[in-house]
């Protein structure tokens, strides 16, 4: 791999790894600012609007941390990836233009009324805004994981060969454009991106409502949050167990070599084991130190363990993914989403046994479950981003081929340096402001704002 | 009227609804450092604080308008003009934090730092973009195969620098007229003093911008020549700007703001009209500039993409009068969120 290669790929996976920290988070507190608004709405309790107020603050500065480490991923395609640019522009172009028009500016020029409107508009308008910035952040979602997921099982295009300079260049173009938006693998992987969001959002509100709860403070707030919190994590993470095994069979059919890799396969089996965790070496070809269920793999695939599933050896080496990075990221994602599920039981338990609001080990644990939503969306991303090399479109275009042919060494050097830098700070500010948030805790709203004063008419009265 | 040239077009209408909307931004932004007040400086703040990241929607549809329609625009200026992409990004990636934090601290020194950040990065986003316009004004060195072949010093020439500063000037007086608009009373009559000024800043700069263009690029005046109907333009372009000081006179902040809009609007209608055909002109070698029909996409997706922007741009205008609906009027001191 060159130089310019591969500084290239550790920015870009530096960036998206960065950025990838916000938008999830965001999806998924939307769905929450939902149900708490509209709690709000259905029962006038000032508890779910102070509640609402608190996590739509929370909300802003995730959603602002989205927008600035995101401009970068707009651009960067075409700055360090010129030639893939060039080659899949006719195609992946239009989804990105049409989650510019369609979701960014429904969501940017609807936060501003989520965030600065309370006084200005009416609360149902108010509410309204809330229901389209998440939806907005939905929509977003979808294109983005169109336009990969087309680089993950192409469909949809052809090739076509023109004349540039004295050379012939290919590229792909648009020949059925809801084949593209629905190839193969769109469906899948769109759904168990957002559930993971939800997730992420659910955990994020189990998180500090749960550190609210155990420091005394907001008790009646947090309370009702972790109730919203735990039902949105029991059904996305049974949902997930879902869409994961559903992604994972469209993986054994169209990209053999990611699942063989995920799964630490070398040779075509039947009666294919699934291994609970491992080590790969890749030289000796076998995965070391793991457990293994023998012909569980084979059945989960085809639902008939006598059936072969197809190994590395099915492919030539120069198209094989690298396997512990991937097999290792699959797993701990795997193993996070068990624990989801355990959690999740475990709390509805406690709850509806009312030990929940007592039980300070589980509130613990709830408080540092932030970090495993975004562990498990950082793993996912690296099973489908680097198992699918050697490729960056999968079957069409080489990893290697794609990169911008103007580039130095010392000008990704300078720019992979930069931006390493900015996102640290990025991403440290926003801890302090999230830190700050939560010390100032949840706001008493009965004083002020056009809610409070429509309420002391009518006390008046 | 071919579908590549309403692409030519559109992208323009998205680049033009930047410059109307994040223009101001920058402008405010700019200006920020003028007023030492700390609440004349949030109350500068939040005059942009509910509309600047919708505006900046703008730019980045724009540049996924752009690798949509025209991917060989979009692969060869961003990989070719890559260190200045780049220190683009930072600045407007500074900008978007130093808003957000400004305000979160007490500490004069925290206030300050950030707000030196938010006005260098605001004067240096205007300045780079202008100077990519120059770029595309005069040309760059391309190869047969669509590559550039210059490195960041071939972008920097004294034309391209004065193009930066113009787009610096343009920027300043829209912000400051914007500023006219939601600021009242003792702030009011500071600003009001600055839109003579900047207006002043940006006719010397336009001027001179002219005619230096005229001598040195003159096919940028090749259409004008053979359509004398488009020196209604420039002529429109005049207008709108000598309105200006007249509105503010009568004291019609919002027609000059509106004129200020149709000065911007004007100008890269002239830029546009200017380089037709071409997206990116090779210079030398002309006969590999990249161009509406070279660099696009087939016709296939240029149809997608318009049935695509004919649903959703209805739907972005509705959100954006809505929005600048909801929060029109001065900033009032309740209203202080950054």
């Amino acid at each position: 791999m060159g130089e310019v290669e591969l500084l290239s790929r550790l920015q870009f996976a530096i960036t998206a790894a960065f950025h990838f920290i916000y938008p999830p988070m965001s999806i998924g507190l939307g769905i929450a600012l939902i149900i708490m608004e509209g709690m709000y709405l259905k029962t006038k309790d000032k508890k779910w609007e102070d509640l609402t107020r608190f996590w739509v603050k929370i909300f802003g500065i995730i959603f602002a941390m989205g927008v600035a480490s995101g401009i970068v991923m707009e651009f960067q395609f075409g700055t360090n990836w010129a030639t893939y640019s060039r080659f899949v522009g006719d195609v992946f172009g239009s989804a990105l233009a049409a989650e510019g028009i369609f979701a960014f500016f429904l969501e940017s020029g609807f936060l501003a009324i989520l965030l600065f409107g309370w006084n200005k508009v009416k609360p149902t308008t108010h509410f309204i805004s809330t229901i389209l910035v998440a939806f907005g952040a939905h929509l977003s979602a979808v294109w983005i994981l169109v336009a990969n997921s087309w680089q993950q099982t192409p469909a949809g295009h052809h090739i076509v060969t023109r004349q540039v300079g004295d050379t012939i260049v290919a590229r792909a173009e648009i020949v059925d454009f809801w084949q593209v938006v629905f190839n193969p693998s769109t469906i899948d992987r769109l759904t168990h991106t957002i559930i993971g969001a939800w997730l992420t959002g659910a955990f994020l509100v189990l998180s500090i409502s749960a550190y609210y709860i155990l420091k005394n403070r907001h008790l009646e707030h947090s309370k009702s949050a972790i109730k919203i919190g735990l039902i949105i994590a029991v059904i996305a993470s049974f949902l997930q167990l879902i869409t994961g095994h559903s992604s994972a069979v469209g993986v054994s059919k169209n990209q053999p070599a990611k699942l063989a890799a995920a799964e630490g396969l070398f040779e075509t089996q039947t009666n294919a084991p699934l291994h609970i965790f491992g080590w790969v070496d890749e030289k000796e070809q076998k995965v070391k130190y793991g457990i293994a269920i023998p012909g569980l793999l084979s059945w989960l695939v085809h639902f008939d363990a006598s059936k072969p599933v197809t190994g590395l050896d099915k492919f030539a080496p120069e198209d094989r993914p690298p396997v512990n990075i991937v097999f290792q990221s699959f797993h701990i994602m795997i193993a996070i989403g068990m624990l989801f599920i355990l959690m999740s039981i475990v709390g509805i338990i406690l709850w509806a046994t009312n030990k929940l609001w007592t039980a300070r080990w589980f509130l613990w644990i709830l408080v540092f479950s932030v970090l495993l939503p975004h562990i498990a969306n950082q793993t996912g991303w690296i099973t489908a981003e680097v198992g699918r090399q050697p490729w960056i479109v999968y079957g069409l275009l080489r990893t290697s081929d794609a990169i911008s042919k103007t580039l130095t060494p010392g000008s990704v050097w300078f720019s992979l340096i930069l931006f390493t830098l900015i996102y640290l700070l990025i991403f440290v500010l926003f801890l302090f402001l999230l830190d700050r948030k939560i010390k100032q805790g949840i706001v008493d709203h009965s004083t002020d704002g056009i809610y409070a004063k429509q309420k002391i008419v009518v006390e008046k009265n | 009227m071919d579908l590549n040239t309403i692409w030519f077009i559109l992208i323009g209408v998205l680049f033009a609804g930047y410059a109307i909307l994040d223009g101001f931004d920058l402008g405010v932004g700019m200006l920020h450092l003028l007023v030492k007040n700390d609440l004349h400086r949030r109350i500068f703040l939040n005059a942009i604080g509910p509309v600047w990241d919708g505006n900046e929607v703008w730019l980045i549809t724009g540049g996924g308008a752009l690798f949509a329609a025209f991917p060989e625009v979009y692969a060869t200026v961003f990989s070719g003009f890559y260190i200045a992409l780049f220190l683009l990004l930072v600045v407007l990636v500074f900008r978007a934090v130093a808003i957000e934090f400004r305000s979160k601290r007490e500490s004069t020194r925290w206030r300050q730092n950030w707000d030196t950040a938010f006005s260098v990065a605001s004067y240096l986003i205007a300045f780079l973009l202008g100077v990519a316009m120059g770029n595309i004004i005069v040309g760059v060195p391309l190869n047969k195969f669509h590559e550039f072949v210059g490195n960041f010093w071939t972008l920097i020439s004294p034309y391209t620098v004065l193009t930066g500063i113009t787009t610096v000037a343009l920027f300043m007086m829209h912000g400051a007229i914007y500023l006219v608009l939601k600021t009242e009373g003792e702030l009011q009559t500071i600003v009001k003093r600055w839109v003579n000024n900047t207006i002043i800043f940006f006719v010397i700069c336009y001027v001179s911008t002219t005619m230096i263009t005229l001598v040195y690029v003159p096919h940028m005046t090749q259409h004008f020549k053979d359509f004398p109907i488009l020196f209604i333009v420039p002529l429109l372009n005049m207008l709108a700007i000598a309105n200006i000081p007249r509105e503010i006179y009568h004291q019609r902040y919002g027609w000059a703001f509106i004129s200020s809009c149709a000065s911007i609007a004007a100008l890269l209608a002239l830029f546009a009209i200017g380089i037709f055909p071409n997206l990116v002109p090779s210079n030398p070698n002309p006969e590999y500039s990249l161009t509406i029909y070279n660099a696009a996409s087939s016709q296939k997706t240029l149809t997608i993409m318009l049935i695509i922007a004919i649903i959703g741009v209805p739907f972005v205008l509705a959100y954006t009068t809505a929005i600048y609906w909801t929060f029109r009027g001065k900033v009032k001191m309740e209203d202080l969120n950054y």
